[in-house]
């Protein structure tokens, strides 16, 4: 079974992007910010990690640029999930070694296509 | 239950958050697509879930909210393998097949706000088969007005155009202009769409090497489907190939096409399978 870690400080978020992935027969981790992600890719690297951007302690940037130096630390795939719509950002993100990049508000089927497009379903 | 006053709302935050349109009739519909998210954030009534979104002081259930309600009408590389054989199968094929020509015509039929049309100009322009010199004409049609004026000017939401497309696809064919994102001019003059009701004479359009017709029979009747496809079949190249909706078949309808026995949702005519010389399945 997958094991997909859901970064978002938005609890309704969180909990409707684990029903996706639920549903895609993958288990879930939860993380408030990405300090606390990071703490969770320690005690074991997720094979796909859908991350919000704008969370306190540790923004979602940020916590990829760390995920990516850790060791392991670049087999996670990393879907963004963001209201940062801004081709800029999305190009930063890219370049930061995001996988794939995803707008809010987005559903289903926007995400499992994702999932498909980088191949954790 | 939600009040009118209510529903009308959730319409005009839908329509303003995506540029989705739920029709005055969808009120039920609304209702038990918002239902699990009433739960999901514990609260008791749909009509407490609206008055938080009225008020708009929390960001993740307004966007959770749009995405339970939206209608899912179509999206880029809808079913994603269709597009997957056009571009390493049938396209490359049809290339060898007209080698002489240098030409191929392919149709969306039933193509909505454009979605379909563009990603298969996408593939063809990552062919590259334009820039060798070939004449690639794509038609889109649709029987809805307002859905061809859309597909023309290739314009849609955050929501829209993520549906399907690959992050890599949008930052190289489209530009954002602040929450819209437009089709490149490159790819939006490789587009030609037009309204037209497939239930009409259709045989002015001329002969189509690859046609799809995808989650439009679904919503016809027996008799309708098989003239549809009969009509279809008859504009359709000898060694063409129809694409039809993943839970869409010809089976039962007609004999003049047959289903691809390689190609999922993909059909022939019933010749050209029986000579698979003729058709593009010849290796
Ligand atoms: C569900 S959409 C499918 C769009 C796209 N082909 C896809 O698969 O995503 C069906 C489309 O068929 C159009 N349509 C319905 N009846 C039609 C007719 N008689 N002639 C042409 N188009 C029709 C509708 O306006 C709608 O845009």
């Amino acid at each position: 079974m997958k094991h997909a870690l859901v970064v978002d400080d938005s609890a309704v978020i969180r909990k409707v992007a684990c029903r996706i992935m639920e549903g895609l027969a993958m288990r879930t981790t939860e993380a408030e910010d990405g300090q606390q992600a990071l703490m969770a890719c320690r005690r074991e690297m997720p094979d796909v990690v859908l991350l919000d951007w704008n969370m306190p302690v540790m923004d979602g940037y940020e916590f990829l640029k760390a995920l990516r130096k850790m060791p392991g630390g670049k087999a996670p795939k990393v879907v963004f999930c963001t209201t940062e719509n801004d081709v800029a950002c999305i190009a930063r993100a890219m370049h930061a070694g995001a996988d794939e990049y995803v707008m809010k508000p987005f559903d289903r089927e926007t995400m499992t296509a994702k999932l498909q497009e980088v191949g954790v379903v | 239950m939600i009040t009118e006053a209510e529903f009308a709302f959730l319409r005009a935050f839908l329509k303003q958050r995506s540029g989705l349109d739920l029709g005055p009739e969808k009120r039920y519909l609304a209702e038990s697509r918002l239902r699990p998210l009433c739960r999901d954030a514990g609260l008791g009534s749909l009509g407490e879930l609206v008055r938080k979104l009225r008020s708009g002081e929390d960001r993740g259930l307004a966007d959770a909210a749009v995405v339970a309600m939206a209608t899912h009408e179509t999206m880029f590389f809808r079913d994603r393998t269709p597009f997957e054989t056009l571009r390493t199968d049938i396209l490359p094929r049809l290339v060898e097949a007209r080698s002489e020509l240098r030409r191929l015509r392919i149709w969306s039929a039933a193509a909505s706000t454009g979605q379909e049309a563009y990603s298969v100009a996408m593939i063809v322009q990552e062919m590259g088969l334009p820039a060798a010199g070939w004449t690639i004409e794509i038609l889109g049609t649709d029987i809805s007005p307002s859905a061809v004026e859309r597909a023309r000017a290739g314009t849609y939401s955050t929501f829209e155009v993520q549906r399907g497309l690959p992050v890599r696809h949008l930052l190289d064919h489209f530009s954002q202009a602040g929450t819209d994102w437009t089709i490149s001019p490159a790819l939006r003059s490789a587009v030609e769409f037009r309204v037209l009701n497939l239930l009409r004479d259709f045989g002015g359009l001329g002969t189509f090497d690859v046609i799809l017709c995808r989650n439009l029979a679904i919503y016809l009747d027996a008799p309708t489907k098989t003239a549809l496809f009969e009509r279809l079949a008859r504009v359709l190249a000898p060694d063409g190939a129809l694409c039809l909706g993943t839970s869409e078949t010809v089976l039962g309808y007609t004999r003049t096409l047959v289903a691809d026995p390689e190609r999922r949702g993909f059909f022939l005519h019933a010749t050209a399978a029986a000579q698979p010389e003729r058709a593009y399945l010849a290796g």
